[in-house]
């Protein structure tokens, strides 16, 4: 395997709100190398967000990355100061987000976001910057290129401007990009179809990607591996055929349940049981035991990792047997 | 664009129309001006003639038609207690009234805008915190009260300040002004920011809202993302997307500033249109009235008309969805 060039490291992140300190993100650690598509799921609430925020250095007040590092190509991010985070975001590493009806400002014309983009970090005539904007949005399958260029946002589809922000992603040819549910709000034809451009442009450019999403039936087609989060810290880390194929942590478990089986159309979404438990009020030990069938008294106590193999790890007192 | 803006001032013409009936009748309603204006010593005679004289024995609806005629014509009749034309009653009055109004709207939108652009990207912080205490002092003390604690503080204990009229005047390309003058700014300072005060705390928290909600949206944090610079990112994004709810809050204000400075020219002895409204009702002056109240319908109409272009200059939207509606 290559070296990684991306990694994260025993990352939390908080929230120091008036009701207390909200541990959104809690000894996160793992890496990326070139060309691999990491997959973060796990519930809404669970601190994918959050994880993503963290490493653009964009976690707003009252919010803070309280330890842990962050390395992009043996760098630290964790300690650069706006500025200098401003230079690598768009430029080395960007971010995609969900909705792609509110990632364009309504009021620009994606020509102008375009330029934008490229503006904040290199010096360029118009007409260079024109030509490479033509072919990043060319790139990711955007029919009459120029024609888009010059629209507004609210005269082209959810998808064909989710095309245009992944476009603006690729624009500057970052190192890493991270997709925060970027096809959760499209249908399924479409989300396909992206997906596809996605994956034959990190093949293409040997970039690396983080796929947030709460549904894994999205990831057995694109991740390389995917890591479990749960109200903010990770649960099961291991290949995608690990996690989809041999799942051993029984959140992970019940996540795969209660995704809709694709023999069986119309059969009943299963909702996992119970509610998260408030970030606010985690004890030391392991946060699903609450929902946990297979819950005993030692889940009380903190839980440290395990190694199943060189790629699978997991944090369980009883993980199910292969 | 053309169609829209023939189609908005055909709807005007409309307006006013329907305005000017709603207005005689209204007026007419309000007590007959022959009982108020002809003493009650005068023979039966001289009160008969006197009605005839002002065309008050007519049917209203022919007191109406008759007006419209005339008020077509540029001729919006004759005071009946100044005995001059109305027209150029308010032409006298009306350049105190807009300077004490565009100096007040200068102030509100001067210092609203930054303040709560400000408080809404900064909520938590102390200068964030104080200018919504601030907003919220100035949408709680009446206008009167706070414009003679004005004059009390800046024109008697600490006399920086002149209080009353509009001090010394000039003529400039043709427009007599006391804003040409430093004496005229002087006098108009205390009273225009009386008038701002509640305007400018309500535009603040408007402001502070509006960026509140936007800083949220995914837009801004990509703006961020791509690596944007924040002044960049405040101004182009968040500030931008404010103006769209920011025009129409502002465009009322800026109506109420120019028609409805009556307390403030009260209080600070402004000689504006304000006092003169007060004084025609209590007389009831009719054709002043009718007159007053519609150069406030224009001004309305012409302010309405005017956020509804800045609506389709700023949001591409506006204009997408005018575009299928004329279609
Ligand atoms: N600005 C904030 N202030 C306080 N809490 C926050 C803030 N942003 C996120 N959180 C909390 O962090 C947790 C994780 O959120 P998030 O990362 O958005 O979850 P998701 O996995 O759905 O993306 C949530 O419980 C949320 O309440
Ligand atoms: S550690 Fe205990 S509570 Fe947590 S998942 Fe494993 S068995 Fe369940
Ligand atoms: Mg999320």
């Amino acid at each position: 395997m290559t070296e990684p060039f991306f990694q994260v490291d025993g990352l939390n992140t908080w929230f120091f709100t008036r009701q207390g300190m909200v541990k959104s993100v809690r000894d996160i650690s793992f890496d990326l190398t070139r060309g691999e598509v990491l997959g973060i799921v796990g519930e809404s609430g669970s601190g994918k967000s959050v994880t993503g925020m963290s490493i653009m250095g964009q976690i707003d007040e009252p919010g803070r990355i309280v330890s842990g590092s962050i390395t992009l190509n043996g760098e630290e991010l964790t300690t650069l100061d706006f500025e200098e985070m401003r230079r690598y975001r768009g430029r080395r590493i960007a971010m995609i987000f969900q909705n792609p009806l509110m990632t364009l400002n309504p009021l620009m014309r994606v020509r102008d976001q375009m330029y934008e983009a490229i503006g904040a970090h290199e010096d360029g005539s118009r007409r260079k910057m024109h030509d490479r904007c033509i072919e990043a949005l060319k790139a990711v399958g955007i029919p009459s290129p120029e024609e888009r260029f010059n629209a507004y946002p609210h005269e082209m589809s959810g998808g064909m401007r989710q095309r245009v922000v992944i476009a603006i992603a690729l624009l500057l040819g970052p190192d890493l990009i991270i997709a925060d549910e970027p096809t959760t709000a499209l249908d399924v034809t479409i989300q396909a179809q992206i997906i596809y451009q996605i994956r034959r442009q990190i093949d293409e450019r040997g970039l690396g990607m983080i796929w947030i999403t709460h549904d894994l039936s999205t990831l057995s087609e694109l991740a390389d591996r995917i890591m479990v989060m749960y109200a903010g810290a990770m649960m099961e880390i291991g290949t995608t055929q690990e996690i989809i194929g041999s799942a051993r942590h029984p959140y992970t478990r019940k996540l795969l349940d209660s995704v809709p089986s694709r023999n069986t159309p119309g059969e009943k979404l299963k909702q996992i049981p119970g509610n998260m438990p408030s970030l606010l009020a985690l004890g030391k030990g392991c946060p699903f035991a609450s929902r946990c069938e297979r819950a005993t008294e030692i889940c009380g106590e903190p839980v440290p990792a395990t190694q199943l193999s060189g790629t699978h790890r997991i944090w369980c007192y009883h993980p199910f047997e292969d | 664009m053309l169609s829209f803006v023939l189609q908005r001032l055909l709807q005007s013409v409309i307006v006013v129309f329907v305005l000017s009936i709603v207005l005689f009748v209204g007026v007419w309603l309000i007590g007959n001006p022959a009982d108020i204006l002809i003493s009650s010593e005068a023979s039966e005679a001289d009160r008969l003639a006197a009605i005839a004289a002002l065309g008050l024995d007519k049917p209203l609806w022919h007191q109406y038609l008759v007006f419209l005629g005339n008020a077509a014509q540029g001729d919006w009749g004759a005071s009946f207690v100044y005995k001059e034309p109305v027209v150029s009653i308010l032409l006298q009055r009306l350049p105190a009234s807009l300077e004490l109004g565009l100096v007040a709207f200068l102030i509100a939108v001067g210092i609203s805008i930054p303040a709560g652009l400000y408080a809404g990207l900064k909520p938590e912080s102390l200068l964030g915190r104080g200018i919504m205490a601030f907003s919220l002092i100035g949408v709680s003390i009446p206008t009167f009260w706070q414009g003679m604690l004005l004059i009390v503080a800046f024109g008697i204990a600490l006399p920086i300040l002149p209080v009353g009229d509009r001090g010394q005047l000039a003529t400039h390309f043709g427009i007599t002004s006391s804003l040409w003058t430093l004496d005229g700014w002087s006098h108009v300072v205390m009273p225009a920011f009386s008038l701002a005060l509640l305007k400018m705390s309500l535009l603040m928290r408007v402001t502070r809202a509006a960026t509140m909600e936007i800083s949220c949206l995914d837009f801004v944090k990509f703006a961020y993302a791509k690596g944007v610079k924040s002044r960049k990112v405040i101004v182009g994004h968040i500030l931008r997307n404010a103006l769209v709810p920011l025009v129409t809050v502002t465009g009322i204000e800026l109506g109420n500033l120019l028609a409805y400075g009556v307390i403030t020219e009260t209080v600070f002895s402004w000689p504006g249109l304000g006092k003169l409204l007060i004084n025609s009702i209590k007389v009831l002056d009719r054709p002043l009235i009718v007159a007053q109240l519609t150069y406030t319908a224009l001004l309305f109409i012409a302010i309405n008309f005017i956020v509804d272009i800045l609506h389709t200059v700023i949001d591409p939207r506006v204009k997408s969805v005018m575009r299928r509606r004329t279609a």
